[in-house]
């Protein structure tokens, strides 16, 4: 910990000082062994398997839709490579009727949630229908948000209705390491702290914003401590280990549920992969990081620790990946087999009727499909 | 300066003018998200970094509204920013900046204070990029007084104009069509000579009816030109390139020639800009015109994901249909 005192840069005595901590939380070490005493669902077999599988579900399907994008299937996507517990442990903390407000790295905590996984495939592969949530129409879910920052202050809104209506709901939001340079982040989190709204903000530290590593991005030494300005908690975990994530994802959400106002957790990961499949991290990576990354990453640490509790073994591995290997393959599958849409589609769902005027618009669309030149 | 003569295409054109307009004048700054050590995510701030160092090529924090707040203040001061804003898309959080301040910087100090700055933006589909990176956004620039608005729409043209822009004295919003980025090769000398801003081009002369259009949709034009003069129609081609402003002269002195008229554009249609230009027709020409003003446009909805990117641009089969109802030959 290094201080951080602004007396230090001024020649007076100071009369009263105010000070701040912002504490860093983990379970399990990079080897698995844990570094303090464990949750009770840690000490939960059927609950730890349960989160293996879906930490292993996630690298899996994230493996096949980069290579859908490889092979001309699909279009640019952001893989989602080392970062896995974060969504992962966020799904699990959730209750049903809480509501995820997510950005593009989150497809664990969808996944948890629910949400068939066509559907992520259908949006990065151009298709409108991949945000129908077919399959899971009930849901108050927010979609994935692409302008960076902007669903931070929808998460307020929403928490603002909970509280309005009285209702023990929280929201979570999430948001990149890039992200909390933009405004409406500061705003949301301001707006947080002084409604008391029940949010979660969780920023996932993957360390870049496609190539602008965080020393770019803030001169501060911890992103938690942004919170500290709004009035609001601000932590830190290790977002490599899922039990840590988990475990403060749910404390704080029970804090927000029982009216005891928003919390800012920064779980610190590292982008194992490219920005997106656009993009190709050699180009600005120092070398050796990634390497170093991969000590780190948050799958393997839990593996080891199932392992030393000799709850797990290579035929129950081989088993998990076949079945998982099965699961991802069907929704693919469904992916690419799902009929082509109807230029129609972009008029569908533009207004709940459509003005005559886009009917006359929508026929001539149709009129033209297909056709040539 | 060295005078090319291998062939680029039109991001290498752009980067050929930043790196022209940095080395000629020391106040040109380059800044936004990764156009440093990333050189830009289209590459066209490749290698500006090693060369102007990094006092000059700024990789800024994630913030629209802050590149372009800050633009404003090194504005000010005589800089010269050209700020990257990585897709039209997120240009939006950057409008409070720019159309309360930016545009009106010089007007309410009494022309005391200009604001020199440059917004270079990618913008259009037809890439299969994600959702929100396929906007175009001219007309709400256009509509918005005291900046231009330039689209470039080939590696020369993007060249001096891009050169035209940074050395101008008021704000310029620098559009860049996405899908032209690495269609076209020209030999594009780098010569520092910029083309004026506010002139229109005529690519192609005809006689029968105007075909107008910017940005991407002039590849369309171009090959509708071509159909027609399969069918002995002559068409002629503009390139509006200069939105705002517009070269209103060329536009009317083609529709006066040849009576008929037919904008192309890919931007939604209601006060699309296409609407602007016929309605200059329809006050300063409409006694040359033998046929309705036709427009071809996308439609009014939000761009669609790119499954459905061909269905919203503007195609040839749509400019053609158009052009033939302005010859009655439908
Ligand atoms: C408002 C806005 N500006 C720019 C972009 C382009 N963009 C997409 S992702 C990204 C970097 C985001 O970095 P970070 O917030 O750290 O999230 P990460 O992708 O690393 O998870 C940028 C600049 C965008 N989507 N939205
Ligand atoms: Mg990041």
């Amino acid at each position: 910990m290094t201080e951080f005192d602004s007396s230090s840069r001024f020649s007076g005595k100071a009369d009263k000082q105010y000070a701040f901590v912002i504490p860093h939380y983990q379970y399990l070490d990079k080897e698995g062994k844990p570094t303090q005493s464990l949750p009770n669902f840690a000490q939960d077999k059927a609950e730890m398997l349960r989160i293996y599988r879906a930490l292993q579900w996630i690298r899996h399907f994230d493996q096949k839709a980069i290579n859908l994008q490889r092979t001309g299937k699909m279009g640019t996507y952001p893989s989602v490579l080392g970062q896995e517990a974060i969504s992962v442990g966020i799904g699990h903390a959730m209750q049903k009727d809480d509501v995820l407000v997510p950005y593009y790295r989150d497809i664990g905590a969808q996944y948890l949630r629910g949400l068939p996984m066509e559907n992520i495939l259908r949006y990065w592969g151009g298709d409108e229908r991949g945000m129908a949530f077919a399959g899971l129409s009930e849901s108050e879910d927010f979609p994935l948000s692409v302008p960076i920052a902007s669903q931070c202050l929808h998460a307020v809104g929403i928490a603002k209705a909970f509280q309005y209506r009285k209702q023990k709901r929280a929201v979570v939001v999430t948001i990149g390491d890039g992200g909390t340079s933009q405004g409406d982040f500061y705003e949301a989190l301001n707006l947080a702290g002084t409604w008391q709204a029940p949010v979660v903000f969780v920023i996932n530290n993957n360390r870049w914003a496609i190539s602008v590593p965080l020393s770019l991005q803030t001169h501060c030494q911890t992103l938690a401590q942004k919170g500290v300005a709004a009035g609001i908690p601000g932590i830190q975990v290790d977002g490599n280990d899922v039990v840590a994530v988990k475990q403060l994802m749910q404390e704080a959400l029970h804090q927000a549920r029982e009216g005891q106002g928003p919390v800012l957790i920064e779980a610190l990961s590292y982008r194992l992969g490219d920005h997106t499949t656009a993009d190709d991290a050699s180009r600005y990576r120092p070398a050796g990081e990634l390497e170093q990354a991969w000590i780190e990453e948050p799958v393997k640490r839990v593996q080891s620790y199932l392992s030393h509790q000799q709850w797990w073994d290579d035929n129950q591995e081989q088993a998990l990946q076949a079945q998982i290997q099965e699961e991802v393959t069907a929704i693919v599958d469904s992916y690419l087999t799902t009929a082509a849409q109807s230029a129609s589609a972009m008029f569908d769902h533009l207004y709940a009727t459509l003005p005559d005027d886009l009917k006359i618009q929508r026929e001539q669309a149709l009129r033209f499909e297909g056709v040539s030149l | 300066m060295s005078h090319t003569t291998t062939e680029i295409t039109l991001v290498e054109a752009v980067n050929q003018a930043l790196a022209y307009a940095m080395q000629q004048d020391p106040d040109v700054i380059v800044l936004g998200e990764d156009v440093g050590t990333n050189g830009g995510v289209f590459r066209a701030t490749a290698g500006l970094l090693d060369k102007f160092g990094a006092d000059r090529v700024l990789d800024t924090p994630l913030a629209e509204s802050m590149i372009a707040g800050a633009s404003i203040g090194m504005a000010a001061q005589g800089l010269k920013p050209v700020c990257e804003l990585q897709f039209m898309g997120f240009v939006l959080p950057a409008i409070d900046q720019l159309l309360s301040h930016a545009i009106r910087m010089r007007n309410r100090t009494r022309g005391r204070i200009g604001c020199p700055l440059v917004v270079r933006t990618p913008f259009g589909g037809g890439i299969r990029a994600p959702e929100h990176h396929a906007e175009s956004f001219e007309s709400l620039f256009a509509h918005s007084p005291g900046c231009k608005v330039v689209v470039a729409s080939t590696p020369a043209r993007a060249y001096g104009l891009l050169l035209a822009a940074i050395r101008d004295p008021d704000p310029v919003i620098f559009m860049e069509p996405m899908r032209v980025y690495r269609l076209v090769k020209q030999a594009v000398p780098d010569d520092g000579i910029a083309l004026p801003l506010g002139r229109a081009f005529v690519l192609r002369e005809g006689a029968d009816v105007t075909l107008i259009s910017w940005g991407a949709s002039i590849q369309e034009t171009l090959q509708t030109a071509d159909e027609l003069a399969k069918q002995g129609i002559s068409a002629e081609v503009i390139d509006v390139a200069s939105i705002k402003p517009l070269d209103t002269e060329t536009l009317l002195r083609s529709v006066q020639k040849t009576g008929r008229c037919v904008i192309v554009h890919e931007a939604p249609r209601t006060c699309g800009f296409g609407a602007e230009i016929a309605a200059i027709i329809s006050e300063q020409a409409i006694y040359s015109l033998v046929a309705p003003v036709q427009r071809v446009t996308g439609y009014d909805v939000q761009i669609p994901y790119f499954q459905l990117e061909k269905a919203y641009i503007p195609s040839v089969a749509r400019i053609l249909a158009a052009a033939k109802q302005t010859l009655e030959l439908v």
